[in-house]
């Protein structure tokens, strides 16, 4: 998992947690310093994730099975107004931000907890696409598709029974 | 559901489609990408998709125009129109032209999931509604078919095990005794029952007709063919197709439905595309199909494709007995579909219904109790009400004698043995019918 730019290390070391705990696989956290001004779209003042997803596709080292970096930028897609992460499914990269997952961007009170939460199912949600799972509608499950970040509080950070076996049947 | 979805999305930007193309495969979505209008339509010309997501503006062929010649393939696809410039005439424009709706781009996120959901659910809504009109449709057939015969009662337990097979059926009978409704017996009691049953009455087409009916055919394959049509076969898949009058088809359409019956595959009229279709098939017939198949008429090879089993539906002068389950059965469908109170049918009625011969079979007894029931009295069908007078006696007539005393006898049940009125009826004075009375020595029965 690299965190491009500092992160608190706690923060990262919870993360990582949850997602071994999920996925039962060791996580490295790795930072890093990309950048980012080739993916900066002026008008939209947003940055393309795409374009990064695929910068990072030829980033990853043979030694790792996954790769998802973490940014605190505002991502978007072409067609999307603004995305929380983005991954290709099946694919080794994956890419989340904080920077919509904040309660201080909704005019609410910084919750630290509440941020680190959010930042762990969505880092889960896009390394479950790199695992090729697909959406989910079971509504506790951290695969169900949210577009908004109450959406995202309203799920667990855990998968499914179904999406754990999809999960399972994938790693044989 | 999302599963079964597909998608095609039309736009210029590599990168829009890629966006999206990533965003519907992790919703589970078939999701197919098309660079231009053309490329789209070619892609349509080979396979049918629900929804269309389609830019507005792209080189060669704007949007809008190929949101018309989607239509003219297929009208039921859902067409969503995309742009970067938001226009309310456009927008006007395009729901005019039947587009589901009109998005501007970039979409929130939260926008184009609803959007998806929404056409997802109409086209979910869409397939249960006929598969459900299918079932209901069904189901009234099992009730209209009524009768405690022992005929009926073979026939019925020959529904019941020849249903849970997938073997081709014929079922043979004269016109009016129900072959129609021996066949929906035998799909809603079959595992294909929530699929549909498609019916073809071939006697009623003609050979061209009736090959772009079962094939279906492609747009501009002959005139009038202003756009792609399914044939039966394709909307059978999954369910049953049931071919009335078989017989009347001709050799080459017999040659045609060998293959297909064989392969289970076809080509539409004027395609070149393989179609294949998984269906059951059960025919009918009033004719003679064996005979037919002697004197060269019918296909051999064909007969025995078809004749796996064979269901023969007595006519209803051989099983008399049925007649009052019939009439019940009739008053009691055509009272509650005219929302009119129960009738009951008087004796002599009865007794003459159970007499006629029925040269039209169940159909015309059904037609009879509709018409008495129309025209009569509303509390109970009298024998007047019936439109059999003469054609009851009509065949067992020796002279003109009997003729003469059978009619009259018949004009005075009629009018209730009103002396008066039947001697207008008869056109003679009330003298000439006493003395007829006296010669042939009718009385009135109780």
């Amino acid at each position: 998992m690299l965190s491009n730019g500092p992160f608190e290390k706690e923060f990262l070391r919870r993360i990582a947690l949850a997602v071994e705990s999920e996925f039962r696989h060791q996580v490295s956290t790795e930072e890093c310093h990309l950048d980012l001004n080739p993916y900066y779209h002026p008008a939209r003042r947003q940055y393309d994730g795409n374009k990064l997803l695929r910068h990072l596709d030829g980033c990853i080292h043979n030694k790792y099975e996954r790769l998802i970096c973490l940014f605190r930028i505002d991502l978007y897609i072409p067609i999307l107004t603004y995305i929380f992460g983005q991954a290709v499914l099946g694919e080794k990269t994956a890419i989340a931000s904080i920077y919509r997952l904040r309660n201080e961007l909704y005019g609410l009170g910084k919750d630290e907890g509440l941020l680190l939460s959010r930042a762990i199912k969505e880092v889960i949600h896009e390394l479950g696409h790199t695992f090729g799972l697909l959406h989910c509608h079971v509504p506790t499950c951290v695969m169900r598709s949210s577009t908004y970040v109450e959406d995202i509080d309203q799920k667990s950070s855990t998968l499914c029974n179904r999406c754990r076996m999809l999960f399972e049947e994938g790693q044989k | 559901m999302a599963e079964k979805i597909s998608i095609l999305i039309v736009d210029d930007e590599e990168s829009v489609r890629d966006s999206l193309l990533n965003w519907f495969i992790e919703d589970g979505y078939s999701v197919e990408c098309a660079e231009n209008a053309k490329k789209a339509l070619q892609l349509l010309e080979l396979r049918d998709f629900d929804i269309i997501l389609a830019d507005i503006k792209m080189p060669g062929m704007d949007g809008m125009e190929m949101h018309r010649r989607i239509k003219a393939l297929n009208k039921d696809s859902i067409v969503i129109i995309m742009t970067a410039f938001a226009s309310v005439d456009t927008a006007v424009q395009a729901l005019k032209d039947g587009a589901f709706d009109y998005v501007t781009k970039p979409f929130d996120p939260d926008d184009l999931s609803h959007l998806i959901r929404n056409a997802a659910a109409q086209i979910t809504l869409k397939g249960e509604n006929e598969a459900l009109k299918n079932r209901v449709t069904s189901l009234e057939a099992i009730d209209d078919f009524v009768g405690q015969s022992d005929a009926i009662r073979k026939v019925l337990v020959q529904i019941e095990s020849v249903a849970q097979s997938n073997s081709s059926v014929i079922i043979t009978g004269e016109s009016g005794t129900g072959k129609e409704l021996v066949a929906r017996a035998i799909h809603s009691n079959s595992a294909r029952r929530y699929f549909p049953l498609i019916s073809v009455h071939c006697g009623a087409l003609t050979e061209s007709l009736l090959e772009s009916e079962l094939f279906g055919h492609e747009k501009g394959a002959f005139t009038g063919a202003t756009f792609n049509r399914k044939g039966r076969f394709e909307m059978a898949d999954g369910g049953t197709i049931f071919l009335d009058e078989i017989a009347t088809i001709s050799p080459k359409m017999q040659i045609e439905l060998l293959r297909v019956l064989e392969t289970k595959s076809f080509v539409r009229v004027g395609g070149n595309r393989e179609i294949t279709s998984d269906f059951r098939v059960i025919c009918a017939t009033n004719r003679d199909l064996k005979g037919m198949v002697a004197n060269g008429t019918f296909r051999e090879d064909l007969f025995y494709r078809l004749n796996v089993v064979n269901i023969h539906i007595p006519p209803l002068r051989e099983r008399p007995e049925d007649i009052p389950l019939l009439v019940s059965h009739f008053i009691k469908k055509y009272c509650n579909a005219m929302s009119r109170d129960m009738i009951t049918v008087d004796a002599a009625a009865l007794k003459h219904l159970e007499k006629f011969e029925f040269p039209g079979n169940v159909r015309e007894l059904e037609n009879m109790i509709e018409r008495a029931i129309v025209i009569g009295n509303g509390k109970e069908i009298k024998l007047k009400d019936l439109p059999m007078g003469k054609e009851s006696t009509g065949s067992s007539v020796e002279s003109l004698e009997e003729l003469e005393k059978r009619h009259i006898e018949d004009i005075l049940i009629k009018y209730s043995w009103n002396v008066s009125r039947s001697a207008r009826a008869l056109n003679v004075d009330r003298v000439t019918l006493y003395n007829k009375i006296r010669k042939y020595g009718l009385k009135q029965k109780d």
